[in-house]
């Protein structure tokens, strides 16, 4: 009688999800060769040691600040031309990827009609190519069509960056209450309307907020790509690394800082603003 | 006939059978109740008349058309024609009152209206005067979260009054207003249906509200119409019948003593 009052039946399948995750993790930290008492040998130490000495103090003289200001507005500019472009893709492209603009999941207690479901995996598809293809992939082939330079990183950005937003994006419309939305397909309303009046209100914060820290990440993937030649901080990172000038790596680091810390602040503000 | 059933049963996607082999007509502005107990398929039935639900089979006309054999852009159409209130509205927490409410009208208006809408409300006064028939005029610019269930409840009628449909389908309008709101509230939706010739289909948990509003009335249990009369000839017998709970030991029955004086919009 006892048992059968405390008896939860999430239980098990709780204890089972946990030992499956730790059976898992085994074999990831046994296939990725990670080992870490090589951190702890002394000459690796040393080594790290001689090379995190030379980055005090961070270069400030006048003619590498200047350059530092220019390579900065690059990749600011690589990643918000990137960005854009991935926009003009990923917007059309979630709106037809989501299950939450399908016009029979109204009257079908949210499950869509079987073709829908069909014409919906090719933009699917679609999405998954163009971001399974890492940018810095993109940007090696961009070099070789374009040449050296920041257009290379823009259009590498774009590709990749389409594919994870249109992918988030479509989620995001689906894993908010679509009560709103098919009360007024019901009404008689179009699928676009549905959306700005019934999805667009619930999603408008998560959507602002996903796009800024894809931003921060373009601006480091954009540094990223500066070492295949795709112009910005990341191809003056490279040449400093290379002349082993510690200060300016420094400097350099201490850029992306500012930069991600600025991205952030820019979050909170757009959210703040929003709601 | 503005609604027209025949045999039509409906199964929710989780197996529930909602409705079985119902029979209903309902002609041009009438104005009809639906009572039952919970669970008896009252919000299913107002679905499958505003053609959100697709009845298994058996066929549903409304207003002269067959709506699951129309084109989805022909049933668009229809549906702009029909209004159908939510027992619980279901409004975008963080959209503002003045956009819930013209947002009646987006099966009206051309998707570039509807953009422009957004950006500037293009028919303050159309929303102030429907919100002001339910005494709401006063939260025509707040945000949908700062109002309570109440005052959500009638947002969503004030959207339906805007949308200004042919067919009136209310799935328990007046669910979370007191008893004096409750009845205004319903009292204007009946005087709307009458000035402007509309169907008015109503379900309601209080039959003292029910029998005081409606000239005929629909009892439903268990998927099934149990009685189909004028509000005159419900006897507490008929509602002893209608809301008879076996698994309860007292049955709550509130069959009013009802007052025939109210008159009956």
């Amino acid at each position: 009688m006892l048992t059968r009052d405390t008896r939860d039946p999430a239980t098990r399948p709780r204890l089972l999800l946990t030992l499956l995750a730790l059976a898992l993790l085994w074999p990831g930290i046994h296939f990725s060769e990670l080992d870490l008492s090589v951190l702890m040998a002394s000459d690796s130490q040393s080594e790290m040691g001689r090379f995190v000495s030379a980055f005090w103090p961070p270069a400030h003289g006048e003619e590498f600040i200047e350059l530092l200001v220019q390579a900065t507005l690059q990749t600011l500019a690589i990643a918000t031309a990137g960005m854009a472009l991935a926009l003009l893709l990923a917007v059309p492209a979630s709106l037809l990827a989501s299950r939450a603009l399908s016009l029979s999941a109204a009257s079908r207690a949210g499950h869509p009609s079987y073709w829908g479901q069909l014409l919906r995996w090719p933009v699917r598809g679609l999405l998954i190519f163009l971001r399974s293809v890492p940018e810095i992939v993109w940007a090696l082939l961009f070099v070789r069509a374009v040449g050296l330079g920041p257009t290379a990183g823009v259009l590498a950005i774009a590709i990749t960056y389409s594919g994870m937003l249109g992918k988030v994006y479509a989620e995001i419309f689906e894993s908010i209450d679509q009560r709103p939305a098919h009360a007024l397909l019901q009404a008689g309303s179009g699928r676009l309307a549905a959306f700005f009046y019934g999805i667009l209100p619930n999603v408008a914060a998560e959507l602002l907020s996903y796009t800024v820290y894809r931003w921060e990440c373009a601006i480091r993937a954009s540094v990223v790509m500066g070492f295949v030649g795709a112009g910005g901080l990341g191809q003056q990172m490279d040449l400093s690394l290379r002349m082993f000038a510690g200060g300016e790596v420094a400097s350099l680091l201490l850029t992306f800082l500012v930069l991600v810390l600025l991205a952030d602040q820019l979050s909170r503000l757009l959210r703040w603003r929003l709601a | 006939m503005t609604l027209h059933l025949t045999q039509v049963n409906l199964t929710h996607a989780n197996g529930v059978q909602a409705l079985r082999g119902v029979d209903l007509h309902i002609g041009a502005s009438e104005q009809v109740a639906i009572i039952g107990p919970s669970g008896a398929g009252k919000s299913s039935l107002l679905n499958l008349l505003a053609t959100a639900l697709r009845p298994d089979n058996g066929e549903l006309q409304v207003l002269g058309e067959r709506a699951w054999q129309l084109s989805a852009r022909q049933r668009q159409r229809l549906r702009a024609r029909i209004g159908l209130i939510h027992q619980a509205p279901p409004l975008p927490p963080r959209q503002r009152v003045v956009t819930a409410v013209l947002a009646g009208k987006l099966g009206q208006w051309g998707l570039g209206k509807s953009l422009l809408n957004l950006l500037r409300p293009v028919d303050v006064p159309g929303a102030r005067a429907a919100l002001a028939r339910l005494d709401l005029s006063d939260k025509l610019f707040a945000h949908c979260q700062q109002l309570s269930g109440g005052q959500l409840q009638r947002v969503g009628i004030a959207r339906v009054l805007y949308q200004a449909p042919e067919v009136l389908l209310a799935d328990e309008p007046v669910s979370a207003m007191d008893p004096v709101l409750a009845e205004h509230t319903l009292s204007v939706l009946c005087r709307h249906a009458r000035k402007h010739n509309v169907t008015l289909v109503a379900s309601l948990h209080a039959v003292e509200l029910a029998l005081a509003h409606f000239s005929r009335i629909i009892g439903l249990r268990d998927g099934q119409i149990l009685f189909d009369l004028a509000a005159s000839e419900v006897d507490r017998e008929l509602l002893d019948k209608l809301y008879a709970n076996e698994q309860l030991q007292s049955p709550p029955i509130t069959p009013a003593p009802l007052s025939v004086q109210i008159p009956r919009c």
